[in-house]
């Protein structure tokens, strides 16, 4: 048995290149809104893209918010991808509105201060020592984002895991391009749209799993 | 750390097959826009544009198809335009593997569609693409909007529409040079910076390029990304040799 990712179907845009890219790396990949499916994966992978409120009422729609915690409870892995992964955080605020989020982690996302926004395009990334994500990815590569909101203070300090590994990038001002912390990982970039240096990170979170 | 410059070839398909396409070495079929994308892709391109021209809307099912079979196969982001005209659209091509959608005379017929669009799925999906020209004299403009392939006026102004459509939702601007398109002598410049300067969207140049040396002024005149086809398609140019061109003008490339 290979090991089973499940893709999180909660109605957020394309999601057929993440099951691709996926399936590229060897996983058996499955598109999902089912719980118990998505509970008993090696591995879930929630997408993300457009407004933060719809992703959030998307997700909850399908009690995704529920499924990530649960798993995390049971230190099962899962990987947040774009705006994935800001519903990870306590809360977006976008055109002034504030939606609540996963709470999984302490922060806030919210607009990218930068002469041009959405920061859209291939940036670098500074991630830090040890980091299993980007292992074997040199710093010289580049990653796809798209966005106009991002983290900008990384809060989490107390942890039962070890501490956590954030990497940065930098549209204007720095902000949290991934984290690994315990068995949540997340990107705010797309791996799935990242070419090679976007397949060799999801083969390692493949690897981990 | 810098956002890199992105090189984008855009590939017109007529009915599910590529326009203007020449044969590459060890391409099979240089029609099939799939192969085609996928060649561009080991080239290096950075994001791909489809270009539906599709005449008749009985094919048009033809270009889902394109757009899966592409989003299966190249791991680049993938930009659709051509005969988008309702929030539907949208939908059937982002799930058939599109990430973003280029929109044009339906949002300048009616414009509540960039927002409509924007709403649903977020400003990021729609790209506003801008036919223009050098308006009349007197006319009160200095860019003039197209249609019909730039043989018709809209009598706006382009750069008002681009900001416009910016405050509406439009994630970024194509703009296309229907004076330079075809004419293979560079970007226009005057038209780059004028929309630079109303926008805070990103800004993709497109229309004229025909050497190496194109490129590098178009970034310099603020935009974000450089959209070329014949060059590519006729085998004139390479992607790594646009992005060498831009490397040593000082522009971060991939």
């Amino acid at each position: 048995m290979g090991t089973r990712v499940a893709v999180l179907d909660y109605g957020s845009g394309n999601i057929r290149s993440a099951e691709r890219a996926l399936a590229r790396t060897g996983a058996e990949v499955e598109v999902t809104a089912d719980r118990r499916t998505a509970l008993e994966a090696d591995g879930l992978l929630v997408p993300g893209v457009g407004a933060y409120a719809a992703c959030m009422a998307g997700l909850r729609a399908v009690r995704g918010d529920e499924i990530i915690g649960r798993r995390l409870a049971g230190g099962r892995p899962v990987l947040g991808i774009c705006v994935g992964m800001q519903i990870l955080f306590e809360r977006g605020i976008e055109h002034g509105v504030e939606t609540q989020g996963c709470g999984e982690w302490p922060g806030t996302v919210e607009k990218l201060r930068a002469p041009v926004v959405p920061h859209m395009g291939w940036n670098t990334v500074s991630a830090p020592e040890g980091s299993r994500l980007f292992a074997g990815i040199g710093p010289e590569e580049r990653f796809y984002f798209v966005h106009s909101y991002a983290v900008r203070r990384w809060e989490l300090t107390d942890t039962p895991y070890a501490p956590p590994r954030v990497t940065w990038s930098e549209h204007g001002e720095p902000f949290v391009a991934a984290v690994e912390n315990g068995p949540l990982w997340a990107t705010q970039f797309h791996p799935e749209k990242s070419g090679d240096a976007g397949a060799t990170l999801l083969a390692n979170w493949v690897a981990s799993l | 750390m810098s956002l890199a410059v992105r090189v984008i070839p855009c590939l017109d398909v007529d009915a599910g097959r590529v326009v203007k396409g020449v044969n590459f070495r060890n391409m099979r079929d240089a029609g099939d826009p799939v192969e085609l994308a996928r060649r561009y892709d080991a080239e290096g391109a950075d994001e791909l544009t489809f270009l539906d021209i599709t005449a008749s809307s009985g094919d048009r099912a033809t270009m889902y198809d394109v757009v899966r079979r592409t989003a299966e196969q190249v791991f680049i982001p993938l930009t659709v335009g051509g005969g988008v005209r309702a929030v539907d659209d949208v939908d059937r091509l982002l799930r058939a593997g599109a990430d973003k959608v280029g929109v044009n005379t339906a949002a300048i017929a009616r414009p509540e569609l960039v927002g409509e669009i924007s709403a649903r799925f977020g400003s990021q999906v729609l790209v506003l693409s801008v036919d223009a020209r050098r308006a009349e004299p007197g006319s009160g403009m200095r860019f003039e909007v197209t249609t019909h392939g730039g043989r018709r006026g809209a009598g706006i102004d382009a750069v008002e529409w681009a900001e416009r459509a910016a405050g509406l939702g439009a994630g970024e601007i194509l703009l296309n040079s229907m004076d330079a398109d075809g004419t293979e002598d560079g970007y226009d410049l005057e038209m780059i910076e004028a929309v630079r300067a109303a926008v805070d969207v990103p800004v993709i140049a497109s229309g004229g390029a025909g050497k190496t040396a194109d490129f590098p002024p178009a970034v310099a005149s603020g935009a974000d990304a450089v959209l070329a086809a014949s060059v590519f398609h006729f085998g004139r140019l390479t992607i790594g040799q646009v992005k060498d061109a831009l490397r040593e003008s000082g522009a971060p490339v991939r």
